[in-house]
C-alpha cells in the first residue's frame, strides 16, 4: 500500500505542480540542493558493491559513491548527501515525483526510460548484463538447459522483460516468479523454489554472498541482455543532467590521466595542458556549470577516479571481485571513455 | 386591513439552500477534478511522456508465472489486467470462503461451555490478530518450502498428484464430446431437486405431510446424473500432471504462492469474523436462547435454528467489512510472488509504461467496483434475512 500510496502521490505531484522554472545557476535542480544544503540521491534498498547500508545506516557502494562525488564537486563534502532507498518498482515513480534529485541504483539505461518515461541518462557507470544463477549440483552448465525451469528475479525491471526474450526467442518453456523485494526473490531460489535466480551479472555475485551456503551456486555463462547501468535525472533540466554527466566524466578522465585522490594535490601542478583543464588550472570549465572551477579536484580527493571507486566497491578490493572486463578505459581494451574537457 | 402573509426569503428555505450548497460543491469537485487532469496532460506532455490508455493495446512483453487464461510474452497489457483481476478474485473468493468458516467456527467456539476449547479460540484470536499480515504470508511461504521436496522427489497422492516446493499438482478434468450435454441434464436435475425441495416445504407447512424427498434426491442427484454420464459416453478425461525434466507437466498447479496467500489472508481474517461472530451471538437476548432450550431444542438446534439466524442481522454488516478488507489485502500478494491484480498491472505494466495516472485509476475503479459488489450482495442477503414481520 505504501508503494500505491507514493505513486498516487506522484501522480498527484505531477497533476499540480508546473514545470520548474530555472533560476540564478540556470538549473533549477542545482539551485535546489544549494539552497537545502545538501543532495537527495535515490538508491536501492540493498545491493552489495553498488548501494548497501550496514548496520549502522552507513551507505556503500559505487552508486553510492558517484552520489557523494556530485556531493563533493558541489560542496566539497561527500556526506552532503541523503540517500533514500528505493525498490526497483517504486523507482521511476518517486525520481519523477520529485523524492531526489537524481536515481543512482544499478538501472539500465533503456529507451522506454529515457524516452516515454521522460527522464535524462547521464552517461554509463557499469556496462553489465543479465545472467543467471543455478545450484551447480544440479548439473547446468549452461542456460540452454533451463527448459521448463522455474526461475525467481524482482519485479519492476528489465530482467523480467529480458527473460521473457531469451525464452522464446530458444524455444524453451519456464515460469518466472517475480518478487516485490530482491530479499524474498533470492530466499525463495535458496529455498529451492526456483532453479535458477536472474538479474544483471553484477547483482548475481552480490546475490551469491546472500546464500547460505555461497559455493554451491555458479553463474552461468550467459548474458543475455546488454544492461548500461547509469545514473538517470528527471527530463527537463538539462544543465543539472549536464552536471551529473560530468561528474562521472571527469573520473573517467582522471583514470586515464592517471590522477588519483592520492596524487590530485601534485597534480594541480601538473604542465599536462589535460590536467590543468580538467583540475581548473586552466579555463572556466567548472563555473560554466555553476560549479567552482576546482569541482573535479573536490571530487577526486574526496571519491577518487572512477578506477578507484571501481576497485574498493565491486573490484579486487571487495568482497565481490569481479574483474574490470568491458568496464576497463577504451584505452585498456575496456568501454569505458569520456569525452574531453576543453 | 389585510396583513398579505410574509413572503420567506428563498434562501431561508433549509431543503433549497441544502440542494444549493450541494449542487456548488460537487461543481467544485468535478472542476478541480478535470483542473488536475488537464494539468496532469498538460504536464505530461511537456515532459514528452506518453498519455492515454493506447498502451493496454500493446505486447506486454513480460510472462505471468500464474493465469486462469490464456496468457504469454506476447499477450496485451489488457490480458495482464483480466489475469490480475482474475487471480485477485480466485484469492478473494477462497479467501472469504475459508475465513467464513473458520471465523464462525473461531466464534462459536469461544462461547463454547468446553473451557479449553473456548481458551484456545480466544487465544487463536489474540494471537493472530496481533501479528502483522505481512509476517504472516512470508511465515505461511517459507515455512511451507523448506519441508517441501523437490519435484524430482514429490510426494505421490494416488498416483494422480504430486506435492512438491513446485506446488500441488492435481489432474486437470477436461471435458469432451457430450460433456455438455451432461453438465446440462445436472444442472437440470439440480434444480429440479431445489425446485422440489421448496415444493415438499410448502406442502408440509400446508397439509403436515411432505414429498418423498428421500427417492426424489436419489433419483435427481444420483441415478439420472449417473446415467446421463455413461449415456454420453463419460465425457470426461483427467489431465494427470507428469513429471518431464525439472517439473510437473499438464494437470493443475496450485502454487505455493497461492496456497501462503490465502491461508494468510483467510486464518488472519478469521480471528476478526471470530469476534464478529462472538459479539454477534452475545448481541441475540438471552431470553431466546433460553426459551429455546425450554422447547426442548438441543444445543446444537438452538444455535442452528434461534441464536445464529438473529445474530446474523449483528454480523453481517461487519463482516462485508471483513471482506473487504480481505480483498484490499490480497494486494500484498507480490511480496511472494502472487501475480494479484495490484502486482501485475499495478505494479509490473505501471513499471513497463509508466503511465501511473491511467494505471492507477483502473485499478482503482476495480477496486472500488469489487467493493461496491460484495456490499451489494451482502445487503441483499442482509435484506432477506432480517427478521419477517408476518
Ligand atoms: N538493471 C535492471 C535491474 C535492476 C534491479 O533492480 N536489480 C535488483 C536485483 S540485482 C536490485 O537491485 N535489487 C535491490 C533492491 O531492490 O534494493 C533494471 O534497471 O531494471
Amino acid at each position: 500500500m505504501r508503494f500505491v500510496l507514493s505513486v498516487f502521490l506522484g501522480a498527484l505531484a505531477l497533476a499540480v505542480v508546473a514545470s520548474p522554472a530555472s533560476a540564478q545557476s540556470g538549473s533549477a535542480t542545482l539551485d535546489a540542493v544549494k539552497a537545502r544544503g545538501y543532495l537527495m540521491c535515490g538508491v536501492s534498498d540493498g545491493l552489495a558493491g553498488f548501494s548497501n547500508p550496514d548496520a549502522q545506516g552507513n551507505w556503500s557502494g559505487l552508486d553510492v559513491d558517484f552520489c557523494r562525488a556530485i556531493a563533493a564537486a558541489i560542496f566539497d563534502d561527500p556526506n552532503a548527501v541523503r540517500f533514500t532507498p528505493s525498490t526497483a518498482k517504486e523507482r521511476f515513480t518517486a525520481l519523477q515525483s520529485g523524492e531526489f534529485d537524481l536515481l543512482s541504483r544499478n538501472t539500465t539505461w533503456t529507451m522506454q526510460r529515457d524516452i516515454a518515461l521522460g527522464f535524462t541518462f547521464a552517461g554509463i557507470i557499469y556496462y553489465d548484463g543479465q545472467g543467471f544463477i543455478v545450484r551447480g549440483a544440479e548439473g547446468t552448465t549452461s542456460a540452454l538447459q533451463l527448459n521448463g525451469a522455474t526461475v525467481c528475479t524482482q519485479s519492476g525491471t528489465t530482467t523480467e522483460l529480458n527473460i521473457a526474450d531469451y525464452f522464446t526467442a530458444n524455444n524453451m518453456t519456464y515460469e518466472l516468479l517475480t518478487f516485490e523485494k530482491e530479499a524474498e526473490a533470492l530466499q525463495a531460489y535458496d529455498e529451492g523454489r526456483c532453479d535458477a535466480y536472474t538479474t544483471d551479472q553484477s547483482g548475481l555475485y552480490a546475490a551469491r554472498l546472500e546464500m547460505r551456503n555461497a559455493d554451491e551456486h555458479i553463474i552461468l555463462p550467459e548474458i543475455i541482455s546488454k544492461e548500461p547501468l547509469g545514473p538517470l535525472v528527471r527530463q527537463g533540466d538539462d544543465r543539472w543532467a549536464d552536471i551529473v554527466r560530468w561528474v562521472l566524466f571527469a573520473q573517467i578522465n582522471a583514470e586515464e590521466l592517471g590522477v588519483t585522490s592520492a596524487n590530485v594535490g601534485e597534480m594541480t601542478g601538473s604542465s599536462n595542458p589535460e590536467i590543468r583543464r580538467l583540475l581548473g588550472v586552466e579555463g572556466e570549465f567548472g563555473a560554466s556549470m555553476g560549479l567552482t572551477n576546482d569541482w573535479a579536484v573536490r571530487i577526486i580527493r574526496h571519491m577518487g577516479n572512477y578506477g578507484e571507486m571501481f576497485e574498493r566497491n565491486v573490484g579486487e578490493g571487495s568482497i565481490l571481485k569481479i574483474a574490470r572486463g568491458i568496464n576497463a578505459l577504451w584505452s585498456k581494451g575496456g568501454l569505458q571513455y569520456a569525452p574531453p574537457v576543453r | 386591513m389585510a396583513m398579505s402573509p410574509k413572503r420567506e426569503p428563498i434562501w431561508a428555505d433549509a431543503r433549497l439552500r441544502g440542494f444549493v450548497l450541494q449542487a456548488l460543491f460537487l461543481a467544485a469537485v468535478v472542476a478541480l477534478l478535470a483542473m488536475f487532469a488537464l494539468n496532469a496532460a498538460e504536464n505530461l506532455r511537456a515532459l514528452n511522456r506518453a498519455s492515454g490508455f493506447g498502451f493496454l493495446d500493446q505486447v506486454a512483453g513480460f510472462d505471468i508465472a500464474f493465469h486462469l487464461i490464456d496468457y504469454g510474452r506476447a499477450s496485451t497489457f489488457l490480458d495482464a489486467l483480466w489475469v490480475g483481476l482474475l487471480n485477485t478474485l480466485l484469492v478473494a473468493v477462497i479467501g472469504i470462503v475459508l475465513a467464513t468458516v473458520l471465523g464462525f467456527l473461531l466464534g462459536i467456539g469461544q462461547l463454547s461451555s468446553n473451557w479449553l476449547v473456548a481458551k484456545l479460540a480466544t487465544a487463536y484470536i489474540e494471537f493472530v490478530r496481533n501479528v502483522p499480515l505481512l509476517l504472516q504470508i512470508f511465515f505461511w511461504y517459507f515455512s511451507m518450502m523448506s519441508p517441501l521436496p523437490r519435484p524430482q522427489s514429490a510426494i505421490e497422492i494416488g498416483g494422480v498428484a504430486f506435492l512438491s516446493n513446485r506446488g500441488l499438482f492435481v489432474p486437470r478434468i477436461e471435458g469432451v464430446e457430450g460433456s455438455g450435454l451432461f453438465l446440462i441434464v445436472l444442472a437440470a436435475c439440480v434444480s429440479a431437486f431445489f425446485l422440489l425441495r421448496r415444493l415438499s416445504h410448502k406442502r408440509r407447512e400446508r397439509t403436515g405431510t411432505p414429498l418423498p424427498m428421500l427417492p426424489i434426491s436419489l433419483g435427481l442427484l444420483a441415478i439420472v446424473p449417473a446415467a446421463a454420464f455413461f449415456l454420453t459416453g463419460v465425457p470426461f478425461t483427467a489431465d494427470i500432471p507428469v513429471l518431464a525434466g525439472r517439473n510437473f507437466t499438464g494437470g493443475m498447479a496450485i502454487t505455493p504462492e497461492l496456497i501462503a496467500l490465502v491461508l494468510a489472508l483467510s486464518l488472519y481474517t478469521a480471528s476478526y469474523i471470530g469476534e464478529i461472530v462472538r459479539s454477534g451471538i452475545e448481541g441475540v437476548p438471552k431470553g431466546q436462547a433460553e426459551a429455546s432450550a425450554a422447547l426442548g431444542l438441543s444445543r446444537g438446534q438452538r444455535l442452528r435454528l434461534v441464536i445464529i439466524p438473529q445474530a446474523m442481522r449483528i454480523i453481517i454488516p461487519p463482516l462485508t467489512s471483513q471482506y473487504l478488507n480481505l480483498t484490499k489485502n490480497s494486494s500484498l500478494a507480490a511480496a511472494i510472488a502472487f501475480p494479484d491484480l495490484v502486482h501485475v498491472f499495478a505494479g509490473t505494466a505501471l513499471n513497463q509504461t509508466g503511465q501511473a495516472i491511467e494505471i492507477l485509476a483502473i485499478t482503482m475503479i476495480i477496486y472500488l467496483a469489487i467493493s461496491l459488489l460484495t456490499s451489494l450482495a451482502m445487503n441483499v442477503y442482509n435484506a432477506r434475512i432480517q427478521l419477517k414481520e408476518r
